[in-house]
């Protein structure tokens, strides 16, 4: 929103471009911004709340219920290569973004694929790490870091299937009509923001300990 | 000029079928007139009149609640309700207040001026705006059908644990608490970020942000603290219901949970809500006062960067609702400081409302006396709410009825009076008619003494040690006549109300047998909705204004003469448009929106009930999007401009103006009722 004009618009029958609005911004890409700019602070409620959970059970005495903590079973190595796949799939992105501002729609067709891709791919990682981790006795319910790390990665993983449905649908729906390039970018705004928000929820929950 | 049951249709060719199979099957509605346009609609108009609508009807389900309070409270020892009943009744009376009666009244005036106000024919996004409207009415209406599932919600407005847990509210109530905030919440997001849009992107040219209407801008900055405070009561209510019917320990303090987290997301979302109810009220009062004391607002900068200023400050006092939590004094200290100073922008504001009054020629209409009934009012309420800051004092009236006394003196004295006042000014420009000037000052009255009757004495009530939320009282305490009084004041205040259905029904009564039309401008006002014909027609403007100055349409109206006097230059009839444009091009009705609404409440039921219920509403949602997204953008004879195709051609056989969302004033075009023909983009963010 850097870019708000106090100044009169220059030139007062707008000029040819037929996106012309006030601030230059088009109004499906400011929206996403806002959008994005509501959802920092959902991400930031639920990291605060794990951060004041993380090691509740072991801090605290004589708590009732299981003292589990959960950074006991992380497995560093395997969640890093996932979190490589998810912040390549921004790269992918990155490249469909190109190629529908290019108007090569086959390649952006192949890069929006590929990025689903590894969206999945993450998620599918994601989905083994919790299988794993409530089979070692860690459960949604255990105790309140349990709670509060399946919280915030839970809604982290709901945000990267929702961006993979879009990608999916992106793709389906341009073989039935002519995809807009900004569409792609505003979509690519998103998913850049869930890789960053993973950035730092892969620092705060996996590296900090 | 037309009534409101006459009105010009829109240059949708009424009747013919849009269906040109799109994508296969999707086609949009195409009624524009009748009952079933109201399901339909994009328009912002409309969608603003529901939420009016529906606003007020949930004013008298919370009334109803507060009567039903004072009436148990009025003698001690009353058994007219249970305890548990009345923990019921409060609690839903706070919760309809705020969410269900404050803050979609607001969206009402919101969504209908805030594109009249920036000359735009209507909000960014239309069908999403519908789509905010829906989803908010079928979650307010999810929430209160907890009345005939188990009983309501139990556990105070602020829902503080552990009362907010299973082990002391075992009732669905708090559930439906949890799920039925989260679910306006949602609607409150998607409609914050539309009308966020639309100011910053939608204002006709020339309307810079430093010539925006102060009701615009006040409106604007709580579109902007929604999009940040939603998320942070979005994290707490997941928690709570994670808490409720999943079995997690987040607030359970047995179990490792601290019940202060609670109340801390609870507050940095509930410290900005003050202001997202307040701040609307404060718009409406900045646009009614200069226009009956016939003098421009005194010092908008100051008005315009006090509203800011409220807007960011307002995100570091809240914690002052915990001064008695024993957090600490460095954080008391700080909060305290914090909240001495927010009181300083609010001054600024009350001062320059007086500055704009003084020397002015006042003209007391109904409208007027509510805007000086919101300066006097909130003016005590805000002392009071000084008080607070010294924690000292404010540990000892933590959770007696002078915090009930000081919240209503700035909710009621300052919000609801702030809404009636623009109820009573933009009833013309909305419905074509006024509101009876006598009854209304008889409202207007009524509505003053019963709520000082009912909310002055709570001051004394809260100093002497009664505690608020409490059920019933001893005989002894020296409670009983305070308490007599204010049970009094609160039947005086419905009485009030009724005299204010009244004076909707004969207005529309005289209005019928003898249709008078207010005219575009009735009050002789400022800003850019009253240049336009009463009620405003489907597609706002004319032609595009162009803005050159704040207060453009007065300027347009007066200028000096060579002493400085204030001089007519030209009669209103020659400045307002008149109303008769043709081939302009609108949005068209869709379903979309309400068939995604039914969803969440589909989910809400299963989530609280049986999870496998909520299946089917997760379906209907996804169906929804997949629909809104292929249904065809337009009319038949229009391409939308992600189409291929030669130029397209439009019905009066122009090439039309594809703009996303801008009047554009064609330079080129003689005629100038012919000039726009601009079009809006219905295509959303994909995110939608």
């Amino acid at each position: 929103m850097a870019e708000v004009s106090l100044e009169p618009a220059q030139d007062l029958e707008f000029p040819d471009d037929p996106h012309a609005t006030a601030t230059g911004i088009s109004n499906p890409k400011l929206a996403m911004w806002v959008y994005l700019a509501s959802d920092c602070l959902l991400f930031g409620g639920l990291i605060s709340t794990y951060m004041v959970y993380r090691n509740r059970p072991g801090e605290i005495e004589g708590l009732a219920g299981s003292s589990l903590q959960i950074s006991e079973l992380f497995d560093i190595p395997f969640t890093s290569m996932t979190t490589f796949i998810l912040l390549m799939s921004s790269l992918t992105m990155v490249l469909s973004v190109t190629s529908a501002m290019r108007g090569d729609h086959q390649r952006m067709r192949l890069w929006l694929g590929t990025t689903a891709l590894l969206g999945a791919l993450f998620l599918g990682g994601q989905i083994y790490e919790f299988s794993v981790f409530v089979s070692e006795g860690a459960g949604f319910t255990t105790n309140v870091s349990t709670s509060a790390f399946f919280t915030l990665t839970g809604f982290h993983g709901a945000h990267v299937f929702v961006g993979v449905l879009m990608l999916l649908s992106m793709l389906g729906l341009s073989f039935k009509r002519e995809i807009e390039a900004e569409g792609v970018e505003v979509l690519g705004l998103f998913w850049h923001f869930v890789d960053i928000v993973w950035v730092v929820i892969f620092t705060v929950v996996y590296l900090v300990v | 000029m037309t009534v409101v049951s006459e009105r010009t249709p829109l240059a949708l060719p009424g009747g013919e079928p849009s269906a040109q199979n799109h994508l296969g099957v999707f086609t949009r509605p195409t009624a524009t007139q009748g009952w079933k346009s109201w399901f339909t609609t994009v328009d912002h108009k409309k969608i603003g009149i529901m939420y009016g609508a529906a606003a007020l009807f949930f004013f008298l389900v919370g009334g109803l609640e507060a009567l039903l309070i004072r009436t148990q409270l009025a003698i001690p020892g009353s058994d007219l309700l249970s305890a548990e009943l009345y923990n019921q009744i409060f609690t839903m009376h706070a919760v309809t207040m705020v969410f269900l009666v404050v803050m979609p009244l607001a969206a009402a005036f919101a969504n209908y001026l805030l594109p009249l106000q920036i000359g735009a024919r209507d909000v960014a996004f239309p069908r999403m705006n519908a789509l905010s409207l829906w989803i908010w009415l079928l979650g307010a209406i999810f929430f209160n059908s907890s009345w005939l599932l188990g009983g309501g919600a139990d556990g105070g407005w602020f829902a503080y644990a552990p009362n907010s847990g299973v082990a002391f509210s075992p009732s669905h109530g708090m559930d439906f608490y949890a799920v039925g905030l989260l679910i306006m919440g949602i609607a409150s997001t998607v409609s914050a970020v539309n009308l966020t849009v639309t100011v910053l992107n939608l204002r006709t040219p020339g309307m810079t942000l430093m010539r925006m209407p102060v009701f615009t801008w006040m409106t604007f900055i709580v579109q902007v603290l929604l999009v940040f405070a939603l998320p942070v009561i979005t994290v707490a209510l997941f928690l709570l219901m994670f808490d409720r019917l999943f079995g997690a320990t987040f607030f359970d303090a047995s179990k490792g949970g601290d019940p202060f987290l609670w109340e801390h997301l609870f507050w940095i979302f509930g410290h900005p809500e003050v202001y997202i109810m307040i701040l609307p009220a404060f718009g409406v009062v900045s646009e009614v006062i200069p226009v009956f004391s016939r003098k421009p607002i005194f010092g908008y900068p100051f008005m315009v960067g006090s509203g800011i200023a409220i807007g960011f400050m307002g995100w570091g006092v809240w914690a002052h609702h915990m001064f008695a939590s024993g957090m600490g004094e460095i954080s008391v200290l700080a909060f305290s400081l914090a909240t001495m100073f927010i009181a300083v922008p609010t001054g600024v504001k009350i001062l320059n409302w007086c500055a704009t009054m003084y020397g002015g020629r006042l003209r007391f209409t109904t409208a007027m006396l509510f805007s000086v009934g919101l300066v006097a009012m909130f003016t005590i309420g805000g002392l009071s709410g000084v008080s607070h800051a010294v924690a000292p004092a404010d540990t000892q009236q933590t959770d007696t009825y002078y915090i009930v006394a000081h919240f209503h003196y700035v909710l009621f004295g300052g919000a609801v009076l702030g809404l009636f006042s623009g109820i009573y000014f933009w009833y013309p420009k909305m419905f074509g008619m006024f509101l009876g000037e006598t009854l209304g000052k008889w409202h207007f009255w009524l509505m003053m003494i019963g709520f000082n009757l009912t909310f002055g004495p709570m001051h004394m009530l809260g100093l002497q040690g009664m505690m608020r939320r409490t059920w019933t009282y001893s005989d002894g305490y020296g409670f009983n006549t305070w308490n007599l009084v204010a049970t009094i004041g609160a039947f005086t205040l419905a009485v009030s109300v009724t005299i204010f259905l009244v004076n909707i029904w004969a207005s529309y009564r005289a209005h019928k047998r003898n249709p008078v039309n207010p005219g575009p401008d009735p009050w002789d006002a400022r800003s850019l909705e009253w240049m336009i014909p009463s009620p405003t027609p489907e597609y706002n403007f004319d032609e595009t204004v162009v803005v050159e100055e704040f207060d453009e349409f007065w300027h347009r109206k007066y200028g000096h003469d060579e002493d400085g006097r204030l001089v007519r230059i030209a009669p209103t009839e020659e400045v307002a448009q008149h109303g008769g444009a043709t081939g302009i091009h609108l949005p068209s009705p869709s379903y979309w929106p309400l068939v995604m609404a039914v969803g969440f409440p589909l989910v809400g039921y299963g989530l609280i009930f049986n999870l496998w219920w909520a299946l089917p509403g997760a379906l209907l949602m996804l169906v929804a999007i997949y629909g809104w997204v292929m249904e065809p953008p337009d009319a038949p004879s229009d391409h939308h401009d992600d189409l291929e195709g030669p130029d397209p051609v439009d019905s009066t056989g122009e090439p039309a103006e594809l703009t996303s969302g801008e009047a554009q004033a064609s330079a080129e075009s003689d005629d100038a009722e012919e000039a726009d023909s601009s079009e809006f983009t219905t295509e959303e963010a994909p995110v939608g």
